[in-house]
């Protein structure tokens, strides 16, 4: 079983996103044995973008400490080479597609390969451009993952017919961030993809308390929470490691409950 | 290859919760492009509230002093909020409303872009928020007190460099927010599909206006059309009717601030590499990691990163030409122009008539250069006098 298969095989999964680099790369790979000790299923990292037009105020913030930090997508594959040595968790990269076009789509891809990463996550890259990363993606053995959004109305069944690994479900109007309620869009989202592929279906944006992760968790079959982690990486910096552990076992334990 | 392409350059990269939005736009504006109620209702709206056609002007003193092609100025400046942005405007305000949206929001750099959309929301009644970049709001104080005389609420943009990038940021974030009652006012020819094709179109009256009074003042076409390029809606609008003209050299003036050789600039078409942001496959000013890299100018409406995807597929197939025009040069050129035709030229455009300005005298004098004259420059008399070192403030 590959990893990626591996994330929605113990029951419900947790996924947690962290920005590479924030506040430095070495502090990225504890939180990775961490998360992973702490039983997250699937690590998504964010590469570090000038200019995260889907990202709300706390990731954009995450994005603008780690490049101040001087991280690159050439530490992130480094890091993920050590990584490697001792963790099999499985990884997805969190990317806008300039860093990668920009580096070379078909470099990008072989140095995924090359370090462990399973699968790539890239919000600007509809399925009508998805041609810009397919054929780099599967020359390398790379799952991108394609997303729906509560707006895709008919375009779910184009898109989930082609889907691989699992499908990202974007929970609720506008960029990411942390709010209050979650709409129900997501359960009807997740209803249509179904009806056309058996596939694992993920959800995220704005999910952030245990009580949101065990409701939402009830018909899909993972969570993603990005800025709620982010938010603690913030808030202790070089010391978040076990903060960001401890949030993760919680939130762990809610969507398994 | 997707939809809206120039050569590799355009298509769609923009999330998954935006192409609904950007497909319901394209079928609306292919709907209403060619009715006739809606052709006519915009076409009375340029004539009686925008002031169109724009003259053209034989800038006979200028031709004079410079000694050679004969110069025109197009005179975009005159029109209603004194730039063509308005020409756009006004066009996806009506498609807005047909569409069944009541609000609308739009970035802006320098302003006029905010104050012609803050002004078409005044007239068809609509709720209009504007985002502009911090560095511009103090950059462009009289714009700012302008739109929201008009009715529009103000964003401050203080994310990033604060400047028009940051504005598109946001409003495309506000956008993805609120899709249901708003349609995002791209003021630029730059962004997904439909928006650069869209942008074009209803710019590219201009270069229609100037073909025919040419026509009728000098009984032929001009040999150079020029216009300066921040996106490049001004631009690609005098071009458009010219592309299929061989003959006619079509030159876009970039801001290359402090120079193409310094870290203070926005020259995409010189310093750039092809990238993808902002929706489009185009020429960007960024580092080896596809980071977007700080820019600058003198001007705030071409201090963008990047360029419209159009006017990268003329450059890639050698139609148009794209030069760098440093701040210095076009602060000359924004007082020459008002000492020797009495015209003050927005601080964009006098980047193409400082370009102008060079390449007139090494024209024949049988030959004729028409100059884009996309703004008034009112808005940038005080940023001008900081740059000459006078400080203007006015007493209660």
């Amino acid at each position: 079983m590959n990893r990626l298969d591996r994330v929605f095989s113990r029951g419900k999964a947790f996924i947690p996103f962290i920005t590479a680099g924030d506040p430095s790369a070495a502090v990225t790979e504890q939180l990775i044995y961490r998360m992973y000790e702490a039983g997250a299923d699937l690590i998504e990292i964010g590469i570090p973008f000038s200019d995260p037009v889907a990202e709300g105020p706390v990731i954009q913030a995450a994005d603008e400490r780690a490049l101040a930090a001087g991280v690159t997508v050439d530490d992130v594959f480094s890091m993920m080479q050590r990584v490697r040595k001792s963790c099999d968790v499985p990884v997805a990269l969190m990317t806008y597609v300039n860093p990668v076009a920009v580096y070379g789509t078909e470099r990008f891809m072989k140095n995924c390969s090359m370090s462990g990463i399973d699968a790539v996550i890239v919000p600007d890259v509809p399925f009508e451009e998805r041609d810009e990363l397919l054929p780099y993606c599967k020359k390398h053995g790379i799952t991108l993952i394609s997303m729906v959004a509560p707006t895709s109305g008919e375009r779910i069944r184009m898109i989930a017919a082609e889907a691989e690994g699992f499908v990202y479900c974007v929970s609720s109007f506008g960029v990411t961030g942390v709010r209050d309620s979650i709409g129900d869009e997501a359960r009807e989202m997740i209803r249509a993809i179904k009806a056309v592929k058996d596939i694992p279906c993920a959800v995220g944006f704005g999910i952030s308390t245990p009580e949101q992760a065990a409701e939402l968790s009830c018909f899909g079959d993972g969570i993603i929470v990005g800025s709620a982690v982010v938010k603690i990486v913030e808030q202790y910096g070089e010391e978040c490691v076990e903060h960001v552990a401890e949030y993760v076992r919680r939130m762990k334990e809610a969507v398994s409950s | 290859m997707s939809k809206g392409r120039f050569g590799v350059h355009g298509g769609q990269y923009v999330p998954e919760i935006l192409m609904n939005a950007l497909i319901e736009l394209e079928q609306a504006y292919e709907k209403h492009k060619n009715d006739p109620d809606f052709t006519a209702e915009l076409e009375d709206l340029l004539k009686n509230y925008a002031g169109r056609p724009s003259m053209l002007y034989y800038a006979e003193k200028m031709t004079k002093d410079l000694g050679g092609a004969r110069i025109y100025l197009k005179r975009e400046d005159l029109n209603h909020t004194g730039s063509h942005k308005i020409n756009n405007v006004l066009g996806q305000a009506l498609l807005a409303k047909r569409m069944g949206k009541t609000r609308l929001i739009a970035e802006t750099g320098a302003g006029q872009h905010g104050v012609a959309t803050a002004t078409a929301a005044a007239l068809m009644e609509m709720e209009c928020e504007i985002y502009m970049g911090k560095d511009d709001i103090e950059r462009q104080a009289l714009n700012v007190y302008r739109m929201e005389l008009l009715g529009a609420k103000v964003h401050a943009v203080t994310t990033g460099t604060q400047t028009l990038k940051d504005a598109v940021n946001e409003a495309m974030r506000e956008w993805t927010r609120r899709i249901s009652d708003t349609h995002y006012v791209l003021g630029s020819a730059v962004g997904p599909h439909p928006f650069p094709v869209m942008v074009r179109d209803f710019q590219k009256i201009i270069g229609k206006e100037v073909k025919r009074q040419l026509a009728e003042m000098e009984g032929r076409l001009p040999d150079v059309v020029m216009a300066c390029v921040g996106g490049g809606s001004n631009a690609i609008g005098i071009f458009h009717d010219f592309i299929d003209e061989p003959e006619v050299r079509l030159i876009g003036c970039e801001a290359a601030g402090h120079g193409t050789d310094t870290d203070k600039t926005a020259a995409s078409m010189t310093i750039g590499s092809v990238g993808i942001f902002h929706g489009m496959k185009s020429y960007f000013c960024q580092d080896e990691y596809g980071q977007i890299a700080p820019v600058y100018s003198i001007s705030a409406g071409l201090d963008y990163p990047g360029v419209g995807p159009e006017h990268s597929g003329l450059r890639d197939a050698g139609r148009a030409e794209y030069v760098p025009v440093t701040d210095d040069e076009a602060v000359e050129a924004f007082e020459y122009l008002s000492r020797i035709e009495g015209i003050i030229p927005a601080i964009e455009s006098s980047h193409a008539v400082a370009h102008a300005m060079k390449i007139a005298p090494e024209m024949g004098s049988d030959k004729i250069l028409v100059i884009c004259l996309s703004g008034r420059g009112d808005k940038d008399v005080a940023s001008i006098a900081r740059y000459r070192g006078v400080q203007i403030y006015e007493q209660a």
